[in-house]
C-alpha cells in the first residue's frame, strides 16, 4: 500500500513539476503577453494541483489535507482573477485582430 | 541534497536582490522586491523561523509591495520630481559602501559567534508557562522584549501620521487615497466578494493562533488589511474620512491598550510592561486583539495614502 502511495505521489508531483517547468520555459519563450499568460495559468492551476494531489497522502491527517486543498483553491481563485485582469487591460490597449 | 537546495535558494535571493537594485524602471524593481521578499520567506522557513517567514511574506513582500506599487502609479508623469529626489552617483556610492561595510560586519559577527552561541532560550522556556503562551516567539515579543514590540506598534501610528501630514490643507479631513469606481461585475468584483469572508477568518485565526503556534498580530492584521484593500480597490468598500473618530480609534487602539496594560504593571506587578502572572494570558490576548485591529487599519491607511478626495 505504502509503495503504491509513494509511486502515486511521485508520478503526481513529477507531472506537476513538468507543468511548472513548461510554464516557466513558455513564460520566457512565448512571443506575446496573452500566450505567456496562458502558459502561466497552466503552471499555477494544473501544476500546483498535481503537486498538492501528490502531497495529500503525506499531509498527516484529514485536516492538513483539507488545508492543502484550500490553499490550491485560493491560488486558483487569485491566479485566475489576476490573469483575467491583466488580459482585460491588454485587450483594452491593443484589440486582438 | 538539502545543502544544494539551500545553496540555490541563497544564490537566488542574492541574485534577485542584485537584479532589483540594477533594474532601471520602477515597476520591475517593485516586482523584483516582492519576489525577493517571498524567497527570503523561504529562507526563514529553511532556518526554522516560521514566525519570521510569515511576517516577511505578509509585511515584507505583501504589504510593502502593495505600498510600493501604489507609489509607482503615483510617480507616473513625475519625471522631474523623481530626478530631483534621486541621489547623485557620489551619494549612491557612499550608501553602497556603507551597506557593504555593515553587511560585512554582520557576517563577521555571525561567523565569529562561539558555538554554542550564548542564549537565554532555556531560561525563557522555563518561564513560558507563567505567561500561558505556548509559542515562545510570542512569549518573548510580549513579555521579554515587550518594549520593542510596543515601539513597533507606536511606529505604525507615526507612519500613518506622517502620510496624513502630506495632505494639502484643503483636503484635510477628507477620504484618504483615490476613490475607485464600483466594480459591479468582472473578475475583480468576484474576487473582492469571494475572498474577504475567507481572508477575514484566516486573518483572525492567524492572530489568535499566535499564542500557541507561528502567527500573531502583525501577520493576521496584514491579511485583514489585504482584504480591506481588495474591497476598497473594487469599489465595494469606502474608506472612512481621516476626520472619522472611529478610524482614529482603530489606529491607536493597539498602542493604547499596550501602554495601558504596561502602566498597570506599575500598580499590579513589578513595573512597566510587567504582567501579573494570574491574568497574564488575558492581558496578552487583549493587547494582541487591539493590535491586530490597529495593524490592519494602519496598513490600509498606509496603502491609501494622504487624504485626496472631497471633504466629507
Amino acid at each position: 500500500m505504502s509503495t503504491l502511495l509513494t509511486l502515486f505521489s511521485g508520478i503526481a508531483i513529477a507531472a506537476g513539476v513538468v507543468f511548472f517547468l513548461a510554464g516557466t520555459v513558455a513564460l520566457l519563450r512565448f512571443p506575446d503577453p496573452l500566450s505567456r499568460l496562458h502558459a502561466l495559468t497552466k503552471a499555477d492551476s494544473l501544476g500546483l494541483g498535481l503537486i498538492v494531489l501528490g502531497l495529500l497522502p503525506w499531509a498527516g491527517g484529514w485536516f492538513a489535507a483539507l488545508k492543502l486543498i484550500l490553499v490550491w483553491l485560493l491560488v486558483l481563485l487569485a491566479g485566475a482573477t489576476a490573469t483575467q485582469l491583466i488580459a482585460e487591460r491588454l485587450r483594452g490597449e491593443d484589440p486582438p485582430p | 541534497m538539502t545543502l544544494l537546495l539551500d545553496l540555490i535558494l541563497g544564490l537566488a535571493v542574492v541574485g534577485v536582490a542584485v537584479w532589483t537594485l540594477a533594474v532601471r524602471e520602477n515597476f520591475p524593481a517593485v516586482i523584483g522586491f516582492v519576489a525577493y521578499g517571498l524567497l527570503l520567506a523561504l529562507v526563514w522557513v529553511r532556518l526554522g523561523a516560521v514566525d519570521v517567514a510569515l511576517t516577511e511574506a505578509a509585511l515584507g513582500a505583501g504589504a510593502t509591495g502593495v505600498i510600493l506599487l501604489f507609489a509607482v502609479v503615483r510617480l507616473r508623469g513625475g519625471r522631474a520630481e523623481i530626478d530631483a529626489a534621486t541621489p547623485g552617483p557620489r551619494q549612491r556610492l557612499a550608501a553602497g559602501i556603507l551597506c557593504g561595510v555593515v553587511g560585512l560586519a554582520l557576517a563577521v559577527a555571525v561567523l565569529s559567534l562561539p558555538d554554542p552561541a550564548p542564549s537565554q532560550a532555556a531560561a525563557v522556556a522555563r518561564h513560558l508557562p507563567e505567561l500561558g503562551v505556548a509559542n515562545p516567539i510570542t512569549g518573548v515579543l510580549m513579555a521579554y522584549r515587550g518594549l520593542d514590540t510596543l515601539l513597533e506598534a507606536v511606529v505604525l501610528v507615526f507612519a500613518v501620521l506622517a502620510i496624513w501630514s502630506m495632505a494639502p490643507d484643503r483636503r484635510w479631513g477628507a477620504v484618504p487615497g483615490p476613490v475607485f469606481p464600483v466594480q459591479s461585475n468582472g473578475p475583480l468584483s468576484l474576487l473582492a466578494r469571494l475572498l474577504p469572508p475567507i481572508g477575514i477568518v484566516v486573518g483572525i485565526y492567524i492572530a489568535w493562533v499566535g499564542a500557541d503556534a507561528p502567527g500573531g498580530k502583525f501577520q493576521g492584521g496584514t491579511i485583514l488589511a489585504a482584504m480591506g484593500i481588495l474591497a476598497w480597490v473594487a469599489g465595494l468598500w469606502r474608506l472612512p474620512p481621516v476626520a472619522s473618530r472611529g478610524l482614529r480609534w482603530a489606529v491607536v487602539a493597539g498602542p493604547l491598550a499596550f501602554i495601558g496594560v504596561g502602566l498597570l504593571g506599575f500598580v499590579f506587578a513589578d513595573g512597566f510592561l510587567s504582567y501579573p502572572p494570574a491574568i497574564a494570558k488575558p492581558l496578552i490576548l487583549l493587547i494582541e486583539a487591539a493590535m491586530t485591529l490597529s495593524v490592519a487599519a494602519a496598513l490600509v491607511l498606509m496603502v491609501a495614502g494622504p487624504p485626496e478626495g472631497r471633504r466629507a
